[in-house]
């Protein structure tokens, strides 16, 4: 038997089962939600079980939602999705192949702000378990061959820098070699500005990997998630054969706040969300998450004017999409 | 003339010159020494201020009010210039200006942007920050002159592109990408000088040429000073120390690789002696053009995406 609660103030802070099969009384009635209120509400719940919908504030379960890729089952909301996630759910039965990229650990200007840069670096590594903010892959989807860029939000934001770069000069360099599609996926605040000049310099840089990839004939799409804006945005994402957003993605190339205070206004309802930009012309397709690999793979195959991919045997599990099988079980292939 | 903090000691000293000259037009001999004396201290003064600027006077410098303006450079050395006007889509957008002229007999495009230098020509030309309608315009010349096979000089002055509801509505991001994407595409030389402030984004749409210089006291950064400061400072107050982690003056940009020369600027800025600017920039844009024009066009472009391709690439292992 565990010993019995006392009206101490750690316990009280955090979720005791045995505390919900005790007789009702004054104490757990009136006390405890008021010590509760006291102390707010912090820690009830430990961080790694559950999130909170960003959209419609439902306890998610954080297994489920993973089940889900990030999809709020409540009100469909997309939560930012990792990118192993992302290429597990993209390609045929979530197996694929990583493109070794670069370390790039260098700090080219030796840049310091309140934090070294370098500090900062290894602090999202080691949160993330990339060397930067994208992962290459390249795998079939639909049983064809397909290079996907994927970017980490948590990465430092996302943002470009030379080593960002460099992931899109290969996979671009890959596709080429391979003849083989590519598709980027940013999530990304723009350009990396702890590396100054020479992230900006990923923008032309950027641009050209992508020019490479259509000059020679393939094609190339960008998958805009939320977030992408700024220099991101203001380079090979906006150069694509084919724009596709997932819905209600911020995106857009000056940030609210700047905006705002340039205007002196607020801003307009879904200002800058995938929707809007549909509206005006700078995306193709807004799709939900779960629509999404499908869409690509029937656009693959329009684009390319080979045959529908369900004549294709290899692939003709996988035309369904991830969802009718849930997570998919097989294992991952990894360099 | 606006006289900037650090340069204060100098503008006394210039004061002082200016008042006994006003005296010596009475015909007082022993002025004249007393104000070359002066004028020797002043240069010295300047010699002393200009050669050690800090980032933060750079940035000062390189948006100082009289500086000239892209609009002076082509007053005063495009011959012939005859003003181009809108993206075909949309409208003009006076930010951004384009057209052709002649620099030192060559037949060329010019694309630039124009902050202009009282309140009713900086709202005319909205303080340098160009809209969508102004990358897709700067896109147009660029295509123009391709097809005329001249060659694009541009001038590179502005903040940034114009951070707004209707530059988003109308897909700033888009223009910006597909004009730095132009920029890789013609087959003509592409030749930049970054005369007084590189911001971004805006900048480089209109930058990623063959060939880059930029002015002694120009800037060329991936976000300003004061931007950085407010995200990674949380403070605008810390703009000095950003403007020095970013290396954003034109010799920190030489060093690092990115551009491919510094034009000299007149002792105190290129606001003091203009003129000299002008003969020095048209000199060096000249002599580029000339051995630029001689590669082929397939050969151009190879070169410049190279350049491009290898930016950053140095420190990857």
């Amino acid at each position: 038997m565990p010993p019995p609660p006392t009206l101490c103030a750690e316990h009280l802070l955090f979720v005791n089962p045995n505390l919900s099969i005790l007789p009702m009384n004054w104490l757990t009635n009136f006390v405890r939600p008021k010590i509760r209120a006291l102390v707010s509400a912090q820690k009830e719940i430990p961080d790694n079980l559950w999130e909170k919908c960003p959209g419609c504030n439902a306890m998610l379960f954080k297994r489920e939602l993973e089940e889900q890729f990030n999809v709020c089952r409540h009100c469909g909301a997309h939560l930012r999705l990792p990118p192993a996630k992302r290429l597990e759910m993209l390609f045929d039965d979530g197996a694929y192949d990583l493109i070794a990229l670069p370390k790039a650990t260098h700090d080219p200007l030796k840049f310091r702000d309140q934090k070294r840069y370098s500090e900062r670096l290894k602090e999202a590594q080691s949160k993330t378990g990339q060397n930067d903010a994208i992962m290459v892959a390249e795998g079939l989807m639909g049983g064809k061959a397909v290079i996907i860029a994927a970017f980490n939000f948590a990465f430092m934001g996302g943002s470009m820098g030379i080593a960002v770069g460099e992931g899109l000069v290969i996979a671009a360099q890959r596709a080429v070699a391979a003849r083989a599609p590519l598709i980027v996926i940013p999530a990304s605040g723009g350009a990396r500005m702890q590396e100054g000049i020479l992230s900006l310099m990923q923008m032309p840089r950027s641009i050209i990997a992508a020019k490479s990839v259509k000059d020679a004939g393939l094609p190339y799409i960008v998958v805009f998630t939320d977030p992408t804006t700024g220099g991101v945005t203001a380079s090979f994402a906006m150069t694509g054969d084919i724009h596709i957003a997932e819905k209600n993605a911020q995106i857009g190339f000056a940030g609210a706040r700047v905006i705002e205070s340039t205007i002196r206004e607020t801003l307009p309802p879904g200002f800058q969300r995938s929707e809007y930009l549909l509206d005006h012309g700078m995306v193709d397709i807004v799709v939900t998450r779960h629509e999404l690999r499908e869409t690509l793979i029937r656009i693959l195959g329009l684009l390319t004017g080979k045959a529908p991919a369900n004549k294709n045997k290899s692939a003709a599990a996988s035309l369904a999409g991830p969802f009718p099988h849930g997570a998919r079980t097989l294992p991952l292939r990894r360099k | 003339m606006q006289v900037l903090e650090f340069e204060k000691p100098v503008a006394e000293m210039e004061a002082k010159i200016e008042e006994l000259r006003h005296l010596s037009d009475d015909g007082q001999v022993n002025i004249v020494d007393e104000v070359a004396r002066l004028q020797t201290k002043v240069e010295k003064q300047l010699r002393g201020i200009y050669g050690r600027l800090t980032p933060a006077q750079k940035v000062q410098v390189a948006r100082h009010p009289d500086r000239p303006h892209c609009l002076d450079y082509v007053g005063a050395m495009v011959t012939d210039f005859t003003s181009l006007a809108g993206d075909r889509a949309f409208a003009e957008d006076q930010a951004m200006i384009g057209g052709l002229g002649r620099i030192a007999g060559q037949a060329c495009v010019v694309i630039g942007q124009e902050r202009g230098h009282d309140t009713e020509s900086r709202v005319r030309h909205n303080f340098g920050m160009a809209k969508p309608e102004g990358y897709r315009k700067a896109q147009r010349l660029m295509h123009l002159a391709e097809h005329f096979k001249l060659p694009i000089v541009t001038f590179v002055d502005t903040a940034g592109a114009f951070p707004g509801v209707e530059a988003e509505a109308r897909g700033q991001a888009e223009a910006i990408a597909r004009s730095i994407e132009v920029c890789l595409s013609v087959e003509v030389p592409l030749i930049t000088v970054v005369i007084g402030e590189g911001g971004s984004g805006g900048a480089i749409a209109i930058a990623a040429g063959d060939y880059v210089m930029m002015m002694e006291h120009s800037i060329y950064s991936v976000i300003s000073p004061e931007g950085c400061a407010s995200i990674l400072w949380r403070s605008r107050d810390q703009a000095g120390e950003a403007a020095a982690a970013l290396r954003l003056t034109a010799q920190d940009l030489l060093q690092l690789g990115v551009i491919d020369q510094i034009i000299p600027e007149p002792l105190g800025g290129a606001h003091r002696q203009p003129q000299a600017v002008y003969d020095a920039v048209s000199k060096a844009i000249a002599h580029e053009m000339g051995v630029l024009m001689s590669l082929d066009g397939k050969v151009l472009l190879e070169r410049r995406h190279a350049k491009f391709l290898a930016m950053g690439q140095k420190g990857l292992s």
